[in-house]
């Protein structure tokens, strides 16, 4: 009476059902919302993929997507042990400052000067997220409100730190530019492999390549080491993986620095390939996405890249509408939903799962004596 | 601890007003304890404690709400086109029913679909900001005066009511701004700190304050909420005494919905007369702060929000009065540790220790940058969870979701 597990097409079905589900609620709920207000959904559907498609917008969607990837692989690699890391906003934003600082003050070499600004950003990142992980583990304060307060702390001090010392002397309130050496290279190299030609002005960002990588070591990560595994047990039943040794405080701890180390390097494409320096106005938000990204990724670094690449599609493909005279702001409507449904389908399916593998078991076994009173349907 | 008998209350509000008019002497800085601060922070606590009451009815009945900052974003969308349209108390019902929409939409998903309760609450602050945005463009844009992050002002404003023979109501002396103004010890304070509580107090803050002791009392005194409260607790023993669990976490997140939107509408009737783009500003996770400082109690969590209106209202009207918070800090702090001298010695040195650093950090320097402070409520509220959580006590079922039989 082996248990019969679902073959690979029934997996893969299950996997993409939610989704596509979620995808397709999320369209019901704009179409609505467009048609409301008098617009023409199919029209501005069309305008946005014909918008969104184009060489340029699709190297630009692909430089947004990095910096949600970033924030969800920080987000996802927390929650593998049902820890939320909400506090991503603050960790990025914390790292790019010092990443800025530290880059801006140094003079390496190419390759090492991008290394060193890396690692600070690493470094500061998980640092950040270490007091969270710290006042878990020493005083039993929930990472969800503490993460959540500390973003607040964060743009404190952070403010505080450039008006006093990074941007005292500046008059644009940012810390200073950083070299050429320190700014990560373009791939438009790569671009024209596909075939593509960018129209100038567009460029395929270096943090695509390092995204990858990055992915790909993640995944292994999680999937091929130690503490990969005993991070899955400690989220699935932390119980018996107390018991089989996995200690719960280590993990915590370690869980949280790898955590806040991805979400330090978050704020890297926009420093390293775009604004070059970190200042008051630094695009900030990526943090929330980042949660949103992991969710509709199912916490997988597969996943979340597909969905990261969705949401920069989404996000760059938006910006025809403000032209056309419709609130952009559709799109973030359209993300709210996807996640919500996601999420929801997901429960649903998994009900329908436990639900199914009760039958079986009910229609494997020889129904001689039942243990239990049968309940009432619920 | 000494806060829960009634004599110990007493002590502590006795200390604590001491505290403040003897350091209030001693530094000079009159608006420590002046109506004008004291006004002020009552009005910029309001939104903040409606927001925490509206964590509280969530959190009591089970379901964890993050989402508050997005209800509380929906509520000022609303409030403001309906105060526009409608006048003034339109706008305040609007949104609260706004809220409550965005209630919905949250149990919903978490109470009948059963999806985490974290990841749903910050679905709908994402939501809520797209759909705010969406609405006031269709609703503002065209306008006068309004644009697409920005509404026009609603019609009329809410009046304000002044205690009478207290605070010059209706015309009849103002006894506690007479008792102000003569400056002596303690006494003045104490004419200060309730002046700013009675002088010219808006109808929606009175409104506010009356919902503190109604959450207590339907909460803790009625039927209705010992079933709201037990499907907080323990959802499967209250189940088996047949009460209806989802529906029970139904009424509780609409109710949170609700006071979040009043606390969005209170942003666009009284703190201002306009909606405008981001101007919760983080409210709704502030409410959550002040809720957890008050360990899940009506008065604690009011007590929570006055404080970071105090704080944040000191800021706004006179900076320099911040760096005496300091000597406040660590007044309080010692006397604090006086208190558990003998019960806990551990804690005596923690308290001890820390109002020496606050202490140093007074006589250290001649101000608090400007930006720290905007730090201090979370930073109190981080203080508050590091040296009391073992002893905060959360409701023992909240962030689960409950379904008959475990599947």
């Amino acid at each position: 009476m082996s248990p019969r597990a679902p073959s690979l097409t029934r997996r893969m079905l299950s996997a993409l059902t939610a989704p596509a589900f979620a995808l397709l609620i999320a369209l019901t709920v704009t179409t609505a919302l467009l048609a409301a207000v008098g617009a023409s959904p199919g029209r501005a559907y069309l305008t946005m993929l014909d918008f969104g498609l184009r060489p340029d917008s699709l190297v630009s969607a692909v430089n947004r997507s990095t910096i949600y990837f970033f924030a969800g692989l920080a987000v996802a690699v927390a929650f593998r042990m049902k820890l939320f890391n909400i506090g991503v906003e603050g960790q990025y934003r914390v790292a790019a400052l010092f990443a800025a600082v530290v880059g801006a003050s140094v003079n390496l070499p190419g390759p090492l000067h991008l290394a060193v600004v890396g690692l600070v950003a690493v470094l500061a990142g998980a640092l950040w997220a270490g007091i969270a992980a710290v006042l878990k583990v020493w005083r039993g304060v929930s990472e969800v409100l503490s993460t959540l307060l500390l973003n607040y702390v964060a743009t404190a001090v952070i403010a505080y730190l450039l008006a006093d010392f990074f941007a005292a002397g500046s008059a644009s309130g940012s810390t200073p530019e950083l070299p050429p050496s320190a700014r990560l290279p373009e791939l438009d190299g790569l671009v024209s492999l596909f075939g593509l030609s960018l129209p100038p002005g567009a460029h395929l960002g270096g943090a695509a390549l390092g995204a990858v990588v990055l992915g790909v070591a993640v995944h292994l990560m999680l999937t091929r080491t130690r503490y990969g595994y005993d991070l899955k047990a400690s989220g699935l039943n932390p119980a018996a993986a107390h018991v089989h040794g996995i200690e719960p405080r280590r993990m915590i701890l370690l869980t949280m620095l790898v955590s806040g180390g991805l979400a330090g390097l978050a704020g890297l494409p926009d420093l390293l390939g775009n604004t070059y320096s970190y200042g008051v106005d630094f695009p900030s938000g990526a943090g929330f996405t980042g949660i949103a990204v992991a969710m509709l990724g199912r916490n997988t670094p597969v996943g979340i890249a597909l969905s990261a690449l969705l949401f920069g599609f989404l996000e760059r493909s938006a910006l025809i509408l403000d032209i056309q005279g419709l609130p952009k702001e559709i799109v973030t409507i359209m993300q709210g939903v996807i996640v919500i449904s996601v999420v929801g389908a997901h429960e649903v399916v998994r009900r329908m799962e436990v639900r199914r593998a009760a039958r079986l078991m009910r229609e494997e076994s020889v129904p001689v004596v039942t243990p239990e009173p049968v309940r009432p349907a619920t | 601890m000494t806060m829960k008998t009634p004599r110990g209350r007493l002590l502590a509000v006795l200390i604590l007003l001491l505290a403040m008019s003897a350091v209030r002497t001693f530094t000079g800085a009159d608006a420590l304890t002046g109506s004008g601060a004291m006004g002020a922070a009552l009005r910029l606590s309001v939104p903040i404690g409606l927001a925490a009451l509206s964590g509280l009815w969530s959190e009591r009945a089970g379901v964890v709400n993050l989402g508050i900052e997005g209800m509380m974003i929906i509520g000022t969308v609303c409030g403001a086109w309906a105060g526009h349209f409608y006048g003034v108390w339109a706008g305040v019902l609007a949104g609260a029913l706004g809220g409550v929409i965005a209630g919905l939409l949250h149990a919903v998903v978490t109470v009948t679909f059963g999806v985490d309760q974290v990841v749903c609450g910050i679905a709908v602050n994402i939501l809520a900001v797209g759909v705010a945005r969406f609405l006031s463009v269709i609703a503002f844009s065209g306008l006068p005066g309004a644009g697409a992050t920005q509404s026009p002002p609603v019609t009329g404003a809410i009046g304000t009511v002044s205690m009478p023979f207290l605070a010059g109501g209706w015309g009849t002396p103002d006894l506690l701004g007479r008792l102000e103004q003569s400056r002596w010890f303690l006494l003045s304070d104490v004419s200060g700190i309730l002046r700013g509580f009675l002088h010219e107090v808006s109808w929606f803050t009175v409104l506010a304050v009356a919902l503190i002791p109604v959450s207590f009392v339907v909460l803790w005194k009625t039927a209705f909420g010992l079933r709201l409260r037990s499907v907080g607790e323990h959802p499967a023993a209250a189940d088996s005494l047949g009460v209806p669990v989802q529906r029970m976490r139904y009424y509780g997140v609409l109710v949170s919905g609700g006071l979040a939107g009043l606390g969005g509408a209170y942003l666009v009737t009284v703190s201002s007369t306009i909606y405008r783009e981001g101007q919760t500003g983080g409210r709704g996770f502030i409410g959550l702060a002040a809720m957890i400082f008050g360990n899940w109690r009506p008065a604690g969590t009011a007590g929570g929000a006055l404080l970071f209106g105090y704080a944040d209202a000191l800021q706004l009207r006179e900076p320099s009065a911040v760096h005496v918070l300091l000597l406040l800090a660590a007044v309080l702090l010692w006397a604090a540790a006086i208190i558990f001298l003998r019960r806990r010695p551990r804690l005596l040195l923690t308290l001890a220790l820390l109002g020496a650093a606050a202490f140093v950090l007074f006589q250290s320097t001649d101000s608090v940058p400007t930006q720290l402070i905007y730090a201090t409520p979370y930073l109190v509220t981080l203080l508050v969870l590091v040296t009391v959580a073992q002893r905060l006590r959360m409701p023992a079922c909240a962030g689960i979701p409950y379904r008959r039989g475990g599947a």
